[in-house]
């Protein structure tokens, strides 16, 4: 089936007879994961048409980039995409890095992939806890589950906040390395953290996927074809779960990816159900990760850069780069454009939400109003990210 | 037996259920908000009162103090009277309900046919509140009002009607009593199965998860009642929980064998009030545990499901009753 990619504003169904309702779902509304306005047009309980309005969280995140130094930038960083702030931090960090050609010291290369992955782990307990709330109400089961995932998350954050002392914005990576080493019984205590989580991983799954309601809810519903997923250039589990076999920290491993094993899941119906699968083996395959950093954590210094006085003392010589990580949304980029300055010239982010965002008007048309935060959730766009 | 005139006794007895209900109602809700804390590993309302119990009171009155705002496009009559006419007969469900041999508010001989009757006109109430608002949110939730609550009164009837036919009465207080040997959810196969379909129908005639899609706070936002506050919020909400309540009084009798239980004769009324509430349990227990499914699908489940199997079951009810009296069982 060929994919229809004429721009357009709404994607609309062909006009059955039905009076028409047009209806705000946002950019204040339970469902919209921070700040989305869906403009939807019904025909009764089905939309037929959707068009998406964003933007209302933009702070200026490139600009405010080229004002800041190098040293500075990284902690602001972790703010664009707030659930999964390790990702982008990294990105950035990597960018000047790589024009800078500074060496990243082995120890500091696996701290940033432990942090990584357990930052996976974090944002896919808020992703499973929202997207369950979008569809079981949140005063219902949906619930349940959401206080659940929370409760895992919290014993994430608090990994974290042994680490860097910061629960959601923590500044841990820097050009060079990273800012702080692990503290005395971190890794027992983050051995006993990811054995529960992976213990509780089975009691969800007991829940939700002997449940024949949210079987109902997500098979079949969403389908993003492997052609639209390509076309549109959606990433992450999103394009896995659509049939794609891509990972970045498997396909262009950076950092010391390179140096684990792990499996990348693909699912190939591209619905709901499918990007649900395929995030609970990521939740696994994570805690793997973690598992085999703690096992053969090398010694040495956590950064190649000695400390300096004043921030604008560090400089990237000119030059310019595009890096991109994996983040549990998916392909997080950064083109970043040094003059030789303590700031970059220009930097310029590509959010996984934004890019997988842009699939909602190609598959809600169709579906019932219920489905559509099913399927918002199920994209997991972090509206941070989106707007920058 | 006193000199008082049937009137006054009537009235007593109505004034004082009304009160009992409605202190009942107030407290459920905090039975309710306790184990879905524990459900969820959390502690729940704790903060006013012993244990949170002083929690229902303070939110009556942080209600009662709120603002009562009507949106200026809103039908304001209509708007104004909704809430009204949601919760009466969510109340007058209980005045068929014998809570003792005798007593009760009217124990009206057809006292089951009363209790469906008026418990289906609820639905009046939600299509004023959802029509009234102007709110597109409102009025999608009206529509899935109708759609639901009619779908779900037919087999609500029929799981009902099995205990009306086992017991060969319409009145409540000889279903109750015809229990006394044999409490219907312990009849083999039928009264089991009666049971699971009047739970299932009660939960989607409630508007309960997985069946609220009329509140559907993820989409609709909060359904008919977005735009209430104040006090008419807390009228739908009393309105709410009394229905669920009665359901579970109801649900009490025709299966659970209502006031029977061990102990002296005055402790009956007390053994009905924690059937009903185990039952108010068992909804609270589901609505805590699933997630909510669409609207398609709970129509598919209606029609498709629930009502040719309970029609079944009630047709198997009345065979089973007429060989048994015929053969003298």
């Amino acid at each position: 089936m060929a994919t229809d990619l004429t721009p357009r504003v709404t994607t609309e169904l062909d006009y059955a007879g039905a009076e028409r309702l047009t209806m705000n779902m946002g950019p204040q509304h339970p469902s919209a994961h921070g700040v989305f306005r869906a403009i939807l047009t019904l025909e009764g309980e089905t939309v037929v048409g959707v068009d998406a309005v964003i933007g209302y969280l933009h702070r200026c995140h490139e600009k405010l980039a080229e004002t800041l130094a190098y040293v500075q930038y990284p902690s602001i960083a972790s703010k664009t995409d707030y659930v999964a702030a390790m990702t982008s931090e990294l990105a950035y960090v990597m960018a000047a890095e790589r024009i800078a050609k500074i060496e990243v010291p082995k120890r500091a290369e696996h701290l940033r992939v432990l942090v990584a992955e357990l930052q996976r782990v974090a944002s896919h307990c808020l992703w499973l806890g929202t997207w369950c709330m979008d569809m079981g109400g949140a005063l219902g089961g949906g619930a349940t589950i959401f206080l659940y995932c929370i409760r895992e998350r919290e014993l994430v954050l608090d990994l974290f906040e042994k680490l860097t002392g910061a629960r959601l914005l923590y500044g841990f990576h820097q050009v060079g390395g990273v800012r702080y080493d692990m503290p005395e019984g971190f890794a027992a205590d983050c051995r006993q953290t990811i054995d529960l989580i992976e213990a509780r991983l089975l009691e969800y799954e007991a829940m939700l996927e002997d449940n024949t309601f949210f079987l109902m809810r997500t098979k079949g519903v969403g389908v993003i074809s492997r052609q639209l997923a390509e076309e549109v250039g959606i990433s992450g589990p999103l394009l896995r779960a659509s049939g794609v076999d891509f990972d970045l920290r498997r396909d262009a491993p950076y950092s010391s990816y390179q140096d684990f094993q792990f499996k990348v899941p693909v699912e190939t119906d591209g619905d709901c159900l499918a990007r649900y699968r395929v995030r609970m083996v990521e939740f696994r395959e994570s805690i793997r990760i973690v598992r085999q950093i703690l096992d053969g954590l090398p010694e040495g210094p956590i950064s190649s850069r000695p400390g300096v006085k004043a921030v604008a003392q560090v400089r990237v010589p000119k030059g310019e780069t595009y890096t991109r990580v994996e983040g549990p949304r998916g392909e997080v980029g950064c083109y970043l454009i040094a003059d030789g300055g303590p700031k970059p010239y220009r930097m310029k982010w590509r959010g996984a939400s934004f890019s997988n965002l842009a699939v909602l008007p190609f598959i809600i048309p169709g579906h019932s109003v219920a489905d559509v935060v099913a399927i918002m959730g199920s994209v997991d766009p972090v509206f941070g990210e989106v707007d920058r | 037996m006193t000199g008082w005139p049937d009137a006054a006794l009537g009235a007593v007895a109505g004034v004082s259920v009304l009160l009992g209900v409605i202190g009942l109602v107030t407290y459920v809700t905090l039975l309710e908000r306790k184990f879905a804390a524990r459900m969820q590993s959390r502690i729940g309302p704790y903060r006013v009162g012993p244990h949170g119990l002083l929690q229902p009171i303070a939110d009556a009155v942080k209600l009662m103090m709120k603002e009562d705002v009507v949106p200026r496009n809103a039908d304001r009559r209509v708007f104004s009277i909704a809430p009204v006419v949601f919760l009466i007969p969510c109340i007058l469900i209980f005045a068929t309900i014998p809570f003792a041999p005798g007593l009760g508010v009217a124990d009206l001989n057809i006292g089951i046919l009363f209790f469906l009757a008026v418990s289906s006109m609820e639905v009046v109430g939600l299509f004023m509140a959802g029509w009234s608002s102007n709110n597109k949110y409102a009025l999608l939730s009206a529509m899935r009002a109708v759609n639901q609550i009619i779908s779900y009164d037919l087999p609500f009837l029929m799981a009902a009607l099995v205990p009306v036919i086992l017991a060969g009465s319409l009145k409540l207080g000889e279903i109750a009593a015809a229990q006394d040997a044999l409490w219907f959810i312990a009849y083999p196969v039928l009264g089991q199965l009666g049971f699971i379909a009047y739970i299932i129908a009660s939960v989607a005639a409630e508007n309960r998860v997985p069946f609220d899609i009329l509140e559907a706070e993820s989409e609709l936002v909060a359904g008919f009642r977005v735009e209430y506050s104040g006090m008419k919020f807390a009228l739908i909400q009393l309105g709410e929980y009394a229905h669920v309540l009665g359901t579970s009084f109801l649900g009490a009798l025709l299966f659970l064998g209502a006031w029977a239980g061990p102990g002296p004769e005055w402790l009956g009324p007390v053994w009905f009030i924690l059937k009903a509430l185990l039952i108010f349990l068992l909804i609270t227990w589901i609505r805590w545990s699933f997630i909510r499914i669409r609207v398609d699908q709970i129509l598919q489940i209606s029609w498709k499901l629930l009502w040719p199997v309970s029609l079944v079951l009630v047709i198997a009810t009345a065979i089973t009753v007429v060989i048994r009296s015929s053969t003298g069982g």
